[in-house]
C-alpha cells in the first residue's frame, strides 16, 4: 500500500489567494475545522500582484454610484453572457466586504474627508476602485492572511493537490504532496472549496505567476464538474514588452486611470479612432474632455483609453499589425506627459504609481516620469471556469465549491478591472459559508477513496520510473511547446483553422506527456512538479480551444478573425464542457436562464 | 551578452557545494531567468523557490555574490561583466535543498504578535475616518512583501542565532505598522521589550540596506518602537513615581 499521511478537516480550501483566504475565514467563523492548502508560501499567491484596486460601489468620490450602476457596468462589460445572479450579488455585497477589510486592518488611500478613496477604471461608470497606490492586491492578501492566522485554520504551505477524491457522487477530500519532502497527504473533508486561480501559464506571454496552471479547473473537470465560458480569456492590454525576460509583466490600468495615454509610433492617440457603439454616449470624443475625466471632473466622459480591456487590447494589436507599433512590438503608454498639465508631476506619478515606477526603473532602465513605456497585450485572466450556483458557489458535484478566478459566471465574456478583487471577497465568503454548512451534515474520507489515492500516487510517481532514460520527455520542453502553441494559435485573434491545428497539437503533446521523465529525488524537485502540472495545463488548453472553436462569433475576450461580429443568437448561451464516460471532452451550448424583470429594468435604465 | 558562469549552491539540509553552470545571458535578463534556463538545459531538479517574477511576492530571496537580494529583480547587466555569479540560499534559515530554505519560523513568529484591534467605529454606519497624512507612515510599512531578506542579513539572527528571543526586522516593521495604525488600540510595547528582543538591535541598518521595497526599517520602524519601550520602561520621572509607590 502506498504511503501517505492522513489529515481530517471539515472544509478543505485549496488555494490561498484572496478567495481561498476569505473562504477559509468564513468557514472557520461558522465553526468548521478548516484546512487551507497553499501551492506556495502563505501570502505569496497571485492576488499579491493585483495592482489597480477593488471595485465596490461605495460612492465615496461620486455619490451617483450605487449597486445598480455597478451591476449594469459588469453585465455590459461581460457582454450579457454573465451569470446575472452573481453579478447582482457581487454588486450588492462588495461594499460591505471592502469595509470589512478596513475593520481587519487594511489601510486604503483616503479621500479628503477621511474615507476610502476610489479611482477610475476601465468600464466603470464612476470612480469605484478602492486602492492602495498600485499595490492593492498586496494590501488585501496581507490583511486576509494576518486575520486568518488567528482563526485556528490549519495551513498547509507548499502543498500541491494531485486529485480530488469522491465518495459516490460527493467530493470527500483530496490527495496531495508536499513540495519540500515530496511526501503524500490524504485530506479527508466534508466539503472542498477550490480557489486555485487561473490558467495564464498555458500561454507564453502572461502576467501570471508559475502557480497559474489551471489546477482547480482541471481537478474539478476530472472529478465530473462542469466547466463554462472557457473560450473567454482576457488579454490585458498593457504588459511589458521589453526586455524579453520581462515580457508579459503587468502594467496596471491605473496608469491610464491617472491620465496615461496610448500612442502609436506616429504619436497619435489611436484609441479615439474606434469607440464601440454601446460606449459612445459615455466616452470622450476629444483629448481635453478625456483629461478632465481622469482628473475627477464629473461632467466629463471617460477617456477612450479606459474602455474595456478586450477592446483596448485589440486596438493595440491592430496598431502593431498595421505597422504603427513601437520598436519592440508594442505601443507607447505615456504618463510622463501629464507634466504639461499639473505641477510636480514627477512626484505625483511616483506617489500614485510607485510599483510601476520601480518596476520600469529596475527591470527596463526606464524612468516613466520622463519617457513613455512600451506595452502590449499579455494573458491576464480567464473569465471561464467551474460552473457554480450563483448563491452557494457549489459546482455540479455535491460538496465541491469554487470561488474567485477558477469559478465561472460573474464576468461573462470580459472582466472589468477591479472586479476580480471584489469577486474574491464576495464569493470567497459565500463559498466558505456554504461549504461549512454542507460539511456540517457530511463526514469526509470514505474508505473507497483510499484505493483511488493509491492509484493517484502510482501515476504521480511514474515520471521517476522513466527518469532520464532514452525516449523520456523533458517536462520543461513539453510545457514550453504548449505555451508557444497556445500563444500562436489560440491567442488574442483566433481563426478556426489555427485552432484545429492546436487541438491536434494538444493531442500530440498529451502523448509526449505520457513519456515524461524526471530525475533526482522527491525533495523540492521542480522537474517533477512541472511534470505533474502538465496534465492540468493540457486539460485547460483543450477546454479553451474546443470552446473557442465552437463560439463562432466575436464577443468580449474572444475574438474570431473569421467571425469578427457579435452574433445575437450566440449571446443566448454559454458553452459548457464536461468529461464524458470514455474520458473524452463533451461540449454543450447551454441556454442562459432568463433574467428577472427588475434586473432588466436596471440595465435599460443605465443604457442612457 | 554571451555565456556566463553561475556558481550555484547545490545540496540538501545544509550539506552541499557550489556547482558551475554556463548559460547564455540575453538582454535584460535577471538572475532568476538564468536559474530557469539552467533548470531547462542541464539541471532539471535544481530547487528554486519563486512565484511572481515581478518583485511583488518576495519568494525568490537568495544571496547573489554574497548579498541578500531577490533573484527576479537582480539584472545581469548590473553585476560585474565577465565574472562568475555566485547564487546561494539565505543563510539565516535552515537549509532545505539547493537554493530553498525553510522560512517557516517567520510564520510562527508572526502569530505571536498581537493582532490588529480597532477602536470603536467613528460613524454610525460602522466606518472610520482617517486622514491620508495619518496613514502615510503605516502605508510605508505595509509595502513589505515578506521576502525575509532583512531577517537574513540581520546579525542577531544570522550570526547569533537568537531566533527564540528576537523577532527580527520584518516583525518590528509589522509591529510598527500595527502600533502606528491610527485605529489600533492594542499595546505591544511590553512584548517588544521582554520577549521579542528589540533591545538586541544595535541599529546597524543592514536591514534597511537590503530591503527591496526601500522601507526605512531602522529609522522609521525600529527606532520609534525602541523609543516607545524607553518611554514606558525607562522614563526617569515614571521610575521615581514607581519607586515611591513601592514603599509601604
Amino acid at each position: 500500500m502506498a504511503e501517505y499521511e492522513r489529515y481530517e478537516h471539515d472544509v478543505l480550501v485549496i488555494g490561498a489567494g484572496g478567495a481561498g483566504l476569505r473562504a477559509a475565514i468564513a468557514a472557520a467563523e461558522r465553526g468548521a475545522r478548516v484546512g487551507l492548502v497553499c501551492k506556495s508560501l502563505l501570502g505569496k499567491a497571485h492576488t499579491v500582484m493585483a495592482e489597480g484596486g477593488v471595485a465596490a460601489a461605495m460612492g465615496h468620490v461620486d455619490d451617483r454610484d450605487n449597486w445598480q450602476v455597478h451591476f449594469a457596468d459588469t453585465m455590459r462589460g461581460g457582454q450579457y453572457v454573465n451569470n446575472w445572479r452573481m453579478a447582482e450579488l457581487h454588486a450588492k455585497e462588495a461594499p460591505d466586504r471592502v469595509r470589512e477589510l478596513e475593520a481587519w486592518g487594511a489601510v486604503f488611500d483616503r479621500t479628503p474627508d477621511g474615507r476610502i478613496l476610489q479611482r477610475n477604471f476601465g468600464g466603470h461608470r464612476y470612480p469605484r476602485l478602492a486602492h492602495v497606490g498600485d499595490r492593492t492586491g498586496l494590501e488585501m492578501i496581507r490583511t486576509l492572511q494576518d486575520h486568518a492566522i488567528h482563526k485556528g485554520i490549519d495551513v498547509h504551505m507548499e502543498v500541491t493537490i494531485v486529485q480530488l477524491l469522491k465518495d459516490g457522487d460527493r467530493v470527500c477530500g483530496a490527495l496531495a504532496y508536499d513540495r519540500e519532502r515530496g511526501r503524500f497527504r490524504l485530506f479527508a473533508a466534508g466539503a472542498v472549496v477550490l480557489a486555485t486561480g487561473g490558467i495564464g501559464r498555458a500561454f507564453s506571454v502572461t502576467s501570471n505567476s508559475w502557480e497559474y496552471t489551471g489546477d482547480g479547473h482541471s481537478l474539478a473537470y476530472a472529478a465530473g464538474a462542469e466547466l463554462m465560458d472557457m473560450e473567454f480569456v482576457q488579454f490585458h492590454p498593457t504588459g511589458m514588452v521589453w526586455p524579453p525576460s520581462v515580457m508579459g509583466i503587468l502594467v496596471t490600468e491605473g496608469v491610464r486611470g491617472e491620465g496615461g495615454v496610448l500612442r502609436n509610433s506616429l504619436g497619435k492617440r489611436f484609441m479615439f479612432d474606434d469607440i464601440p457603439d454601446n460606449y459612445k454616449n459615455q466616452t470622450a470624443d476629444n483629448e481635453e474632455e478625456g483629461w478632465r475625466y481622469t482628473q475627477g471632473d464629473k461632467t466629463a466622459r471617460r477617456s477612450p483609453e479606459l474602455l474595456t480591456r478586450d477592446h483596448v487590447a485589440r486596438c493595440i494589436q491592430r496598431e502593431v499589425r498595421e505597422g504603427r507599433g513601437s520598436p519592440h512590438g508594442g505601443v507607447y503608454l505615456d504618463i510622463a506627459w501629464i507634466k504639461e498639465r499639473i505641477p510636480k508631476a514627477e512626484e505625483h506619478i511616483k506617489r500614485k504609481l510607485p510599483s510601476m515606477y520601480h518596476q520600469f526603473m529596475q527591470l527596463a532602465n526606464i524612468d516613466i516620469t520622463k519617457v513613455p513605456m512600451e506595452v502590449g497585450p499579455t494573458t491576464h485572466y480567464v473569465m471561464g471556469g467551474i460552473r457554480v450556483d450563483g448563491d452557494s458557489q457549489m459546482s455540479t458535484v455535491p460538496g465541491l465549491f469554487a470561488a474567485g478566478e477558477c469559478a465561472a459566471g460573474l464576468h461573462g465574456a470580459n472582466r472589468l478591472g477591479g472586479n476580480s478583487l471584489s469577486d474574491l471577497l464576495v464569493f470567497g465568503r459565500r463559498a466558505g459559508e456554504h461549504a461549512a454548512d454542507f460539511a456540517a451534515t457530511k463526514r469526509g474520507g470514505a474508505a473507497s477513496s483510499e484505493s483511488a489515492a493509491t492509484e493517484a500516487i502510482r501515476v504521480a510517481l511514474a515520471p521517476f520510473d522513466r527518469g532520464a532514460s532514452a525516449g523520456a520527455e523533458s517536462p520543461y520542453a513539453i510545457q514550453h511547446d504548449l505555451q508557444k502553441m497556445m500563444q500562436e494559435l489560440v491567442g488574442i485573434v483566433r481563426v478556426e483553422e489555427e485552432m484545429s491545428r492546436a487541438l491536434t497539437g494538444i493531442a500530440a503533446l498529451r502523448e509526449r506527456a505520457k513519456r515524461v521523465g524526471v530525475y533526482g529525488n522527491r525533495e523540492y524537485n521542480p522537474g517533477w512538479h512541472t511534470a505533474i502540472d502538465l496534465e492540468h495545463l493540457l486539460s485547460v488548453a483543450e477546454a479553451v480551444t474546443r470552446a473557442a472553436i465552437d463560439r463562432k462569433e466575436s464577443r468580449g475576450g474572444h475574438f474570431r478573425d473569421d467571425y469578427p461580429d457579435k452574433d445575437p443568437a450566440a449571446g443566448a448561451f454559454n458553452i459548457v464542457l464536461r468529461k464524458g464516460g470514455g474520458g473524452e471532452m463533451q461540449m454543450e451550448r447551454r441556454p442562459i436562464p432568463a433574467m428577472p424583470q427588475y434586473l432588466k429594468d436596471i440595465i435599460e435604465a443605465q443604457k442612457a | 551578452m554571451g555565456e556566463t558562469t553561475f556558481r550555484v549552491w547545490r545540496g540538501e539540509r545544509g550539506k552541499g557545494d557550489f556547482a558551475d553552470y554556463r548559460t547564455e545571458v540575453g538582454e535584460g535578463m535577471v538572475v532568476l531567468d538564468a536559474m530557469h534556463q539552467i533548470q531547462a538545459e542541464s539541471a532539471g531538479d535544481l530547487a528554486v523557490r519563486w512565484n511572481c517574477k515581478a518583485g511583488k511576492c518576495g519568494s525568490c530571496s537568495a544571496e547573489i555574490n554574497g548579498k541578500p537580494r531577490l533573484m527576479c529583480m537582480t539584472r545581469m547587466d548590473e553585476l560585474p561583466a565577465g565574472e562568475a555569479v555566485t547564487v546561494e540560499p539565505m543563510r539565516a534559515f535552515p537549509h532545505v535543498r539547493d537554493l530553498v530554505t525553510d522560512v517557516s519560523w517567520n510564520f510562527e513568529v508572526k502569530k505571536k504578535v498581537k493582532p490588529f484591534k480597532p477602536r470603536a467605529p467613528d460613524a454610525p454606519d460602522g466606518t472610520w475616518r482617517m486622514q491620508q497624512e495619518d496613514v502615510d507612515r503605516v502605508q510605508e510599512f505595509r509595502k513589505c512583501i515578506e521576502c525575509f531578506l532583512c531577517q537574513d542579513v540581520c546579525h542577531v539572527l544570522r550570526d547569533h542565532h537568537k531566533h527564540d528571543e528576537f523577532i527580527g526586522p520584518r516583525f518590528f516593521v509589522h509591529s510598527a505598522a500595527l502600533e502606528m495604525h491610527p485605529l489600533d488600540v492594542e499595546d505591544r510595547v511590553h512584548e517588544l521589550k521582554e520577549t521579542q528582543g528589540i533591545g538586541y538591535c544595535n541599529i546597524t541598518k543592514c536591514c534597511t540596506a537590503v530591503c527591496p521595497e526601500h522601507i526605512t526599517i531602522t529609522d522609521n520602524a525600529i527606532i520609534p518602537l525602541k523609543e516607545r519601550v524607553v518611554d514606558e520602561f525607562y522614563d526617569p520621572v515614571m521610575k521615581l513615581v514607581k519607586l515611591f509607590r513601592r514603599k509601604p
